[in-house]
This record gives C-alpha cells, sequence and structure tokens, in this order.
C-alpha cells in the first residue's frame, strides 16, 4: 500500500449532532473521487458506523471527546491488479476495542443491536484495527473500480 | 430528523422527515414503543419516504418497534423505503422479516 497524500483531514468532538456534518463530507468526497453511487453509500455508511462506536463505547457516550477522521488517497493491490483507493484513518482516544468483537455478531437472530461493525465489514474492502499508546487505530479502506470494469449504482 | 404522527381509527402513521442517526434513533424507538407497546395500536405505519439514510442504530429501534408489535400482536409496517435504508435493511438480512411497501397507499390497502 502506498501513500499518495492526505485528501482531507476532520477534527471533531464526540457530539452525535456531528455525524451528518461527517458523513455529508465523506460522501462529496467518494463522490469528487470518482467512486459509483452505491459506493459512495458504502464509504459514508461505514465512516459513520465506525464514528458511532466510538461515541458509544470507546467514550461510553460521553460527549466533547476528540476524534479525528484523516483520508488518504491510496495506491494497492487487490487480486494481483492495481488499484487505487481511499483510506480513512479514524483517531481516538477512548476505551480499547475487544479484538473478539470486531467479527461482529451473526445476523441469525433477529434483536436489536451489534450491526454497525456488520456494516462496516460489508461496505469496505478492508479494514484493520489497532491500539496505540493510548489511543484506537481504525482504518477503513474503499478501492475505486478498475478501469475497464463498470459497476452499478 | 422530525417525526409526527396521524392518528385514524385503529391505524397510526408516522412522517419521519430526515437521517435516522445515534443523534435521534432513541426518539424513533420512544415513539414506537408509546404507540405499539403502550397504547397498542392495532397497525401502525412508517412512512420513510423522506428519510434518506437510516444507521444501525435506526435499524435497532425498528426492530425494537417489530417486537412490540408481535408481542402485543398488532402490524408494524414500513414504506416508502430510500435505496439506502433498502440497503442497510438488506445489508441486515432484515428486509425480508419486516412488512415493507413502496407507498403509503399500499401499506394502508394491505
Amino acid at each position: 500500500m502506498t501513500e499518495c497524500g492526505l485528501l482531507l483531514n476532520l477534527e471533531l468532538r464526540s457530539n452525535p449532532e456531528m455525524l451528518c456534518v461527517v458523513r455529508s463530507a465523506v460522501e462529496r468526497l467518494t463522490e469528487e473521487m470518482g467512486f459509483s453511487e452505491r459506493d459512495c453509500r458504502s464509504v459514508t455508511r461505514a465512516v459513520d458506523e465506525a464514528l458511532t462506536n466510538i461515541m458509544r463505547h470507546a467514550y461510553h457516550g460521553q460527549p466533547e471527546q476528540p476524534i479525528q477522521v484523516s483520508c488518504f488517497r491510496r495506491q494497492g493491490q487487490m487480486e494481483s491488479v492495481r488499484r487505487e483507493g481511499l483510506e480513512i484513518l479514524l483517531v481516538d482516544y477512548g476505551a480499547a476495542m475487544d479484538p473478539s468483537k470486531l467479527q461482529g455478531r451473526s445476523l441469525d437472530e433477529v434483536r436489536p443491536g451489534g450491526l454497525g461493525l456488520h456494516f462496516i465489514r460489508a461496505s469496505m474492502d478492508d479494514f484493520a484495527y489497532s491500539r496505540e499508546g493510548n489511543s484506537n487505530h481504525l482504518r477503513l479502506l474503499k478501492y475505486l473500480p478498475s478501469p475497464g470494469h463498470g459497476q452499478g449504482s | 430528523m422530525q417525526i409526527s404522527a396521524r392518528r385514524m381509527e385503529k391505524i397510526t402513521i408516522f412522517d419521519v422527515t430526515g437521517d435516522i442517526d445515534l443523534a435521534n434513533s432513541p426518539e424513533v424507538r420512544k415513539a414506537l414503543l408509546r404507540e405499539l407497546r403502550d397504547i397498542r395500536t392495532p397497525r401502525v405505519v412508517m412512512n420513510l419516504r423522506q428519510v434518506r439514510y437510516i444507521d444501525s442504530s435506526g435499524v435497532a429501534s425498528l426492530v425494537e418497534g417489530l417486537k412490540a408489535s408481535r408481542d402485543s400482536g398488532s402490524r408494524f409496517i414500513l414504506c416508502g423505503l430510500s435505496t439506502s435504508a433498502r440497503e442497510v435493511l438488506q445489508l441486515s438480512r432484515l428486509i425480508k422479516i419486516f412488512e415493507i411497501y413502496d407507498s403509503e397507499e399500499q401499506a394502508l390497502a394491505s
């Protein structure tokens, strides 16, 4: 994975009212980068769910806590094909995530809750979590369609 | 997000406008549970025609409404889903669990 540069850097507080602001920014960024309508919605959903998880679980609903959202243009390989994509790094300083919960829950049972991680996994090409010092780092990656590949909207 | 109710005999229609996310999904949950669990309205229709986005907490509120409707023997119907709202119900494999119609007219005629 090659770093190609920062596209957008947002610093916000853990206030749920800010979620719609970040969604708007990410939606416009993905449109500008050339993602399909479906992929724009997917990336926006994944970032929104990641932020929701930070607010609810890392900061336990406590407002005014710092969160950073940084978006980078990346180059990498997917299925042996060189691809360009968008990497989004979310950093918070709350409680560490339990790695066993990264898989998300089974969808066989109809019950509220536990869907956020499933949405993130289903919406992105790759995601990775790490604890670095006192901060949580979540990296989300979505590739642009390779040239010559049509995609639905 | 704004939520308002139109009440008719044995039917309540909720009109929701705006995105449903962590900032306001408790409000949706509260309105649904009041109608389905406390008042026990026989049929509750949620018109989502003007809702562009629903997150996982919004889906959780709808699931709570569904469970309350099953407990009270009433019907909980969704209509007017946007592409994005339909996608999250598909992703969570709930699209076939909910009773869904394209329009409010179809929901009322059902």
